[in-house]
Order: C-alpha cells, then structure tokens, then sequence
C-alpha cells in the first residue's frame, strides 16, 4: 500500500505540490490524470525518492520512503517507465531490459537473463532482432515500449507507468493496455500509471485520481468518472476548453 | 534590496563578496564529500568490472596516440630550445640530462595531464551529464544501482591506474623526441646521449612522475564525474557542465603538480 500524506514539493518559488493525500491499495491499478506541467511526473518521484518533498510523508507498506534504510532492496521492489524512456543509450537494448538481471541481487546467468529480455520485448510487441539494436536506433514508440520492458522485466510488485502509451498508434495502444491490465491482474501488482488517453485510463483503472493545483481534486473507483459532478473533472475527460481550468498555464 | 544598494553600495560590495567566499567554500565541501564517496565506492562491492574494463579502454589505451604525439613533439622542441639556449653560454652539451629532467619532472606529466582534461575530462562529462538531463541517472537509481558506484568509481579507478602508465609512456616518448631531433639536426652522438640520460636520471624523478600520473588521472575523471552528475538542465547545461569540468580539471592538475613539485624537490 502507498499513502502520501500532505505532500509539498516547490522549485525555487514555484510551488508545484501543495499538500498531495493518496491512498493506493495493494493490487491495485491507479490512474493519475491532470493537466500538463501540474507535477504528476514530480509525484511518482517523490514516492520513489528520486525528488525530495518539502513537506509531508510517503509511506510503501507503512515504511518511510525517506528513511535511510537499504534503499537498493527497496527500489528493487518497483519498476518504473520514465516519461522520456531513459533508455541507456550506451547499451543495447536487451542490456536494457535485463539491466536488473545483469547485477546486483537479481543476477542471473546472461544467456538466461538475455532469453527474458526477449520474452519481455515480445509482450510489448518488439521482435526479437531489436534486442541487438541500440535506443539511439529505435523510434520513440519503440524506444517507450523498450522503457516499458524494462520496467516489468524484474517482476516487480510496484509499477510505474509515465505516460506509457503517449506517442504509440492505436493498436498498439491497445496492446500496451490490456499487457498493463494483465500485470496487476495476473501478477498481482500495485500500478500507478500517469496518462492522458482517456481510453487507457478506462482500459486500465481500478481508481482514477485528478491532480489539480497541487492537490487531489478528484479520486474514485473508475466507474464513477462519468456521473461525477466535479466541473474541474468534467472538463478534463470531455476534453472541453471551456470550464473552470485554465487553458494557459 | 535595490534601496539599500542605492543607499549603501560598500555594504552591497561586501554582500557579494561574503557571498562568492561562502559559495566557494560550499563548493570545497562538496567537491570534498564528492571525492570521498567516490573512494569509498571503489573500495567496496558491488565491483561492475564490465564499466571498469570500458573505462580502462577508454581512459588508457585510447588515449595513447594522443599522449604519444604531444610527448614526441614537446620533447624535440625542447631539445632544441636547451641547445639555442645552452650555447649561449657553451653549455649546449647539457640537452640530454635537461631534457631528461624536464620531461620526466614536469613536461610529461603535466602535458599527459593536461591532455586527459582535454579528452578525458570532456567526454566523461559530457556523458554523464547527457545521462542526467535524460533522467537516465534516475532510472539508474530505480533499478537499484547507484550512480556513484557504477558511473563514478569505475571511471576514477582507471584514471587513478592507467594515468601513471600514460605518464611512463609519455616520458619515455619525450626523451626519445628529445634524443631524436638531438642526433639528427643537432650533431650529438646517439649512444652517448642516451648513456647520459640514463645515467642521469634517479629514481625520485621517476617516482615523482608516476605519482604525479596518478594524482592527474584521479583528478580528471574526478571532474568530469563531478560536474556531470550536477549538470544543469537541457542541452545547455550538457555545454556548461562539459566546459566547467575541463577548466576545473586543467587549473587543479596544474595547481597540484605546483603542490607535488614542491614536496618532492623542495627540500
Ligand atoms: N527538477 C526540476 N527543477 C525545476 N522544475 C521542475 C523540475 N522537475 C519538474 N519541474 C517543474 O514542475 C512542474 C511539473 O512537472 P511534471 O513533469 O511533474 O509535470 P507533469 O504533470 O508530469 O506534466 P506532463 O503531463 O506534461 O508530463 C513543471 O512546471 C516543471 O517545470
Ligand atoms: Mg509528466
């Protein structure tokens, strides 16, 4: 389970988090939805320690995330898809996937770390020649779903997905949804996923919450979306450019 | 603030200077802390011996030609300023132990040094900076491995190895430009130069060179971990951090063969 309580996060004098409280229960697939640049990328951060909260606390399983405990073990429970991919372009792309299983607690043998690799690359529909390939070579789309790989590819029970099929065609738009649907359901994992395409959110939320002016402003099973009467929440899922949101922010 | 400036432009003068002292000092500190964490990853597992090998390569022998070229030439162009200076006072028959000392003490060193801000510095830089405007260094962070322990400790440890083999190299390539151009344009003897050079030169030359070699190779890649891990943002950062490192990389060996120069010499 992850709980932020009260989170605040500011750069310089912009205040981006103002006191951010989500509960996400295990097993469960959260959504997070919410205009661009109102720190939905800066959230999935704080909770895995990559940026530090001014204010508040986060909580995985009642433990602190700050805490100096052995935060190697503890970042080996979460996978996390990068908005911009993060692909390490020094690697080839099944060096990629299986960075995990290449070092550390998860060392495996690397024919057997590469095989995984493959089969992984295969489920976000990647064949397997562009395991020797390099990011550098790979479209955007590509190069997300590679990002995606290698998120899952350590069987994490935590994921994070940022914004995992901007930038991908319909179909395998699709395919990213349903293979997202699959890891909670099958694997039993907590997601928490940030995206714009209202089709994903319904394709694959348990809960869904809006981040609006640094704090939760909407949060709900996914079925309520649409008989809820938040005018904020409304204009978002319609898509409509007039409401009570700004258009230039 | 603009009041006070106005009413009282010493007090302002002294704010800015207060404040350039204190961020120097800061930068002291972290600098200092940089350094420590980066030696204390070294020296404890996990060891990613595949980012060492690469750093090896990259760091060593690839730097060889570079290294090569400039000692060869340093070396010949000091030979002939030692005859052209040296005759004037006959002393013209002192290029072998000169140019001996001089590559050895200082040149070979310090141009090895020099040329590792230039190729090593930057591109180490440049590297991780890139990693971190890409948020590649965060996603290292994600996948349990720490940046300083798999970018910073590799790069350091081969800078710290392979620079004093660089060095050795260097020396030995500057006396030979030394002796060659000293055989052919300027009449010497070929066995005789080379006895004097080698009956010449002592051990505290030689030593002092490695362990200048050493001091400058963990200094470049020092910089070049340091100002790319606190890159700014975009590619403008990428420039800035690059450039920074190699100036901070060429003042501080050069500072630190002044500091070395003297506690093996000045006694
Ligand atoms: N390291 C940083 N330094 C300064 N400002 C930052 C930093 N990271 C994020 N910001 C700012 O925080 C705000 C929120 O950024 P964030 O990336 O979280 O937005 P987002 O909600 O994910 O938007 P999008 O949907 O476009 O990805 C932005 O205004 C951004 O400029
Ligand atoms: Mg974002």
């Amino acid at each position: 389970m992850i709980t932020l309580t009260d989170v605040h996060k500011s750069f310089g004098a912009k205040q981006i988090l103002r006191g951010v409280n989500l509960t996400v229960e295990r097993g469960e697939s959260c959504v997070i939805i919410g205009g661009s640049g109102t720190g939905k990328s800066v959230m999935l951060k704080c909770i895995l320690g990559l940026v530090t909260p001014d204010r508040g606390t986060i909580t995985v399983d009642g433990e602190e995330v700050t805490a100096s405990g052995d935060r190697d073990a503890f970042l080996a429970r979460f996978g996390m898809l990068f908005q911009g991919s993060a692909l390490f372009d020094s690697l080839p792309v099944w060096q990629n996937v299986a960075f995990r299983l290449l070092r550390g607690s998860l060392k495996r043998p690397r024919h057997e770390a590469r095989e995984i690799a493959i089969e992984k690359l295969r489920r976000v529909g990647l064949s397997p020649d562009v395991a020797d390939q390099f990011p550098a070579e790979l479209s955007g789309g590509m190069q997300k779903r590679v990002g995606l790989a290698r998120a899952i590819a350590a069987d994490p029970e935590i994921i994070f997905f940022d914004e995992p099929t901007t930038g991908l065609d319909p179909i395998m738009a699709g395919v990213i949804n349903e293979l997202i649907r699959e890891i909670v359901v099958e694997m039993g994992a907590t997601a928490l996923t940030i995206t714009h395409d209202m089709t994903s959110v319904r394709a694959i939320a348990d809960k869904v919450a809006m981040l609006h002016g640094g704090k939760i402003r909407w949060h709900g099973p996914v079925a309520q979306l649409d008989v809820a009467e938040d005018p904020y929440l409304t204009q978002f899922i319609t898509g409509s450019a007039h409401g009570p949101i700004e258009t230039v922010r | 603030m603009s009041t006070t400036r106005a009413a009282n432009p010493i007090l302002h003068l002294l704010a800015r200077l207060g404040a350039a002292v204190l961020g120097t000092f800061a930068a002291v500190g972290r600098l200092t802390l940089f350094t420590l964490s980066t030696f204390r990853h070294i020296l404890t597992p996990p060891f990613y011996s595949r980012e060492f090998f690469h750093a090896l390569m990259n760091v060593g022998y690839l730097s060889l030609p570079v290294v090569g070229l400039t000692a060869l030439f340093t070396g010949g162009a000091l030979a002939l300023q030692i005859y052209a200076g040296g005759a004037r006072f006959s002393a013209e028959q002192v290029v072998p132990q000169i140019v001996a000392l001089g590559v050895v003490r200082e040149l070979g060193p310090v141009m090895v040094g020099l040329m590792m801000a230039a190729r090593v510095t930057s591109s180490i830089a440049a590297e991780i900076a890139t990693m971190k405007v890409t948020e590649q260094i965060d996603a290292l962070v994600t996948l349990s491995t720490n940046p300083m322990k798999y970018l910073a400790a590799p790069r350091v440890l081969a800078g710290l190895l392979t620079v004093p083999f660089l060095v050795a190299v260097g020396d030995t390539v500057g006396v030979f430009g030394g002796w060659f151009v000293s055989i052919k344009s300027l009449d010497f003897n070929s066995a005789t130069y080379l006895k004097n050079t080698i009956d010449f030169l002592e051990m505290p030359d030689i030593v002092s060179s490695l362990v200048k070699g050493a001091a400058f190779g963990v200094i470049a890649t020092l910089m070049g971990c340091y100002f790319g891990m606190n890159s700014g943002r975009g590619a403008q950062g990428v420039g800035q951090a690059t450039k920074s490192s190699v100036v901070a990389a060429a003042v501080l060996i050069l500072a630190a063969n002044f500091l070395l120069t003297q506690a093996f010499f000045a006694a």
